[in-house]
């Protein structure tokens, strides 16, 4: 199976965030990672070439330094990559994103298109559905299992409430994948090496801008929520926050 | 035509899913400001019951979007059919709840009719005559306001317990329900989905705890889990996670709050280690009290907190439960 991978550079999770200046984005002097569901998006391509051979692609959108995340991926085992390299693809919305990753792969014929669920950024969980719309694929989303069978596949997706479901489809398709749907693999050192040999392919703004238009959801203004409960704030020796906290048990949730 | 704003309401198997009283609450307050008319639909197949239970809302026209081949959920059929529905009835804008299943159709109808969707917004402001929705960005950490550059129709879901579902207003006497026949042809659905199961039975019923101590990546190791378990015994609650850690298999699938495991409203929700991930404080922002210890003191978890502890976990808890041992004594 042909599985090309989308994936995205994130902040890190705990990295602290601050506004840039106009409050139109954070300030860009954070540490980076991989979107998690990303990286078990890949970790599954790699799994099922590993199952039924063929190859694995890693794209994503983004400046020069998202190509990070990339070469962790070929690390890892992906055969190639495709690096939309523009610092202005982090500004494109959900649309014009699929919309640039559809034109970067045109005339490439996957069977299989994954992405992370959702990104830990905009957190738009759009991206995978609409991309599958442009390419008139079916897909599914939320997935936690992937088999290949005669007529497709079988994959299981995960509901709310703690239920799932099975559903079989034709390839080529189009996933969004779940966190925890495998465990993780290492990069080897040996993989790091090959990396270094392996296709990596730029694609420039000016080469998908045809198939862009204007954002149709414009972001005016990014800034720090409001807080909807009022909090109160304990910091101090862990004796003297452990005694406040037990008067807070007793008086205020009155559970002791 | 006037504008009007349509709420697609969401079932499985016959069953109202309760979030969409929220969404009607989001609808009849952007009406409020703008004076646009809400209207209702709902879709599926065999669907009156439900339609039933909308039509007691103060929505000025509830429609049952009903076929045989939208019985069983597909994003193909609901696509479909709901295109067709606003194709008819040309809404400005359409709100639909953040569910899953809603996040696997919705942006699929919107591409379709080439509009964009502004998904899991959690309010929305008006500026002037223009309509801004806000959305949580960056987990939690920022907020945006989000405007539409495009013309009708509008696409936005908002997220769980944006609104208050027992605030939305109801009719006087109930709507009539209409009905939208809608030819869908077979071939348009290439999902074959099979009936929804659960896992295993789940052990525990995390709801019915009063006091709830969840763990998350600040836990660091599996081994430093048997501290937030003494903690919660000594409390005399149960023990709960965020979802990486029962990724990680430390603690059981039915342990999870969130999104995609189980949501609780318990006396004390007492998060250790938490960043407050949106998917994770979806799940338990109704808890009464919440006490939250974490080392970054931007943690979105403190905005749901009314204690935020800031400072590391594993200098405090100790102290903690021996402290509330002694109260208890």
């Amino acid at each position: 199976m042909k599985i090309l991978v989308c994936m995205k550079q994130v902040p890190q999770k705990d990295a602290p965030l601050k506004l840039n200046e106009n409050g139109s984005w954070i300030r860009e002097d954070v540490s980076y990672e991989v979107n998690e569901p990303d990286a078990y998006a890949l970790e599954e391509a790699l799994r099922q070439k590993e199952k039924h051979g063929g190859e694995v692609v890693a794209i994503t959108a983004g400046p020069a330094r998202a190509s990070q995340v990339l070469r962790e991926a070929l690390a890892k085992g992906a055969d190639r990559a495709i690096h939309l390299e523009d610092p202005a693809f982090v500004t494109l919305d959900a649309l014009n994103t699929a919309r640039a990753v559809a034109a970067a792969v045109k005339g490439e014929s996957f069977d299989l298109v994954f992405t992370g669920l959702q990104s830990d950024d905009y957190g738009f969980a759009q991206t995978g559905v609409i991309l599958a719309e442009l390419l008139g694929w079916p897909h599914a989303t939320i997935i936690m299992h992937i088999e290949k069978n005669d007529a497709g596949i079988r994959v299981k997706r995960e509901l709310e409430a703690g239920f799932f479901q099975f559903v079989q489809m034709p390839l080529p398709a189009v996933l969004t994948i779940q966190s925890g749907i495998n465990k993780l693999r290492y990069a080897t050192l040996i993989g790091i090496k090959q990396a270094k040999n392996k296709p990596l392919r730029k694609v420039t703004m000016a080469e998908v801008q045809a198939a862009l238009g204007p954002n149709l959801q414009v972001l005016e203004k990014l800034y720090i929520p409001q807080k909807t409960k009022k909090t109160e704030k304990l910091e101090g020796p862990a004796s003297e926050v452990a005694k406040k906290i037990v008067e807070k048990l007793r008086n205020q949730a009155r559970v002791l | 035509m006037a504008n009007t704003i349509l709420v697609v309401a969401e079932q499985h198997e016959g069953k109202l899913n309760r979030v969409s009283f929220e969404t009607v609450k989001a609808a009849q307050d952007i009406s409020a400001a703008k004076g646009w008319p809400v209207h209702a639909a709902v879709a599926g197949g065999g669907i009156e019951q439900v339609a039933g239970e909308i039509a007691a809302m103060d929505v000025e026209r509830l429609h049952a979007i009903d076929s045989p081949a939208l019985a069983a959920y597909t994003p193909d059929g609901f696509a479909f059919a709901l295109n067709r529905f606003i194709a008819d009835t040309s809404p400005q804008l359409v709100l639909m709840p953040h569910t899953y299943q809603v996040r696997d159709f919705a942006p699929k109808l919107a591409t379709a009719l080439g509009r964009p969707l502004i998904s899991d917004c959690i309010g929305f402001k008006t500026e002037g005559d223009r309509l801004l929705f806000t959305r949580s960005m960056f987990q939690g950490k920022f907020a945006a306001d989000v405007s539409f550059a495009c013309g009708a129709p509008w696409f936005a879901t908002f997220q769980n317990g944006a609104f208050r579902g027992d605030q939305a207003r109801r009719a006087a006497s109930p709507r009539a329900v209409e009905l939208f026949s809608i030819d869908l042809p077979e071939s348009v659905i290439r999902n074959r989905p099979e009936a929804p199961f659960k896992e295993a039975r789940q052990a525990v019923d995390l709801t019915q705890a009063d006091v709830i101590v969840a763990v998350g990546r600040g836990i660091k190791e599996q081994k430093n889990i048997d501290l937030a378990r003494d903690l919660a015994a000594a409390l005399g609650g149960e023990i709960a996670a965020s979802r990486p850690i029962c990724d990680s298999g430390w603690l059981p699938m039915d342990r999870q709050i969130g999104s995609s495991g189980q949501t609780v409203a318990p006396k004390l929700y007492f998060a250790l280690g938490i960043s407050g991930a949106i998917q994770h404080v979806v799940g338990m922002k109704g808890s009464r009290t919440v006490i939250a210890i974490n080392k970054d003191s931007e943690a979105p978890i403190f905005e749901v907190a009314d204690l935020a502890v800031v400072g590391n976990l594993f200098d405090i808890v100790p102290p903690l439960i021996e402290e509330i041992k002694k109260a208890r004594a």
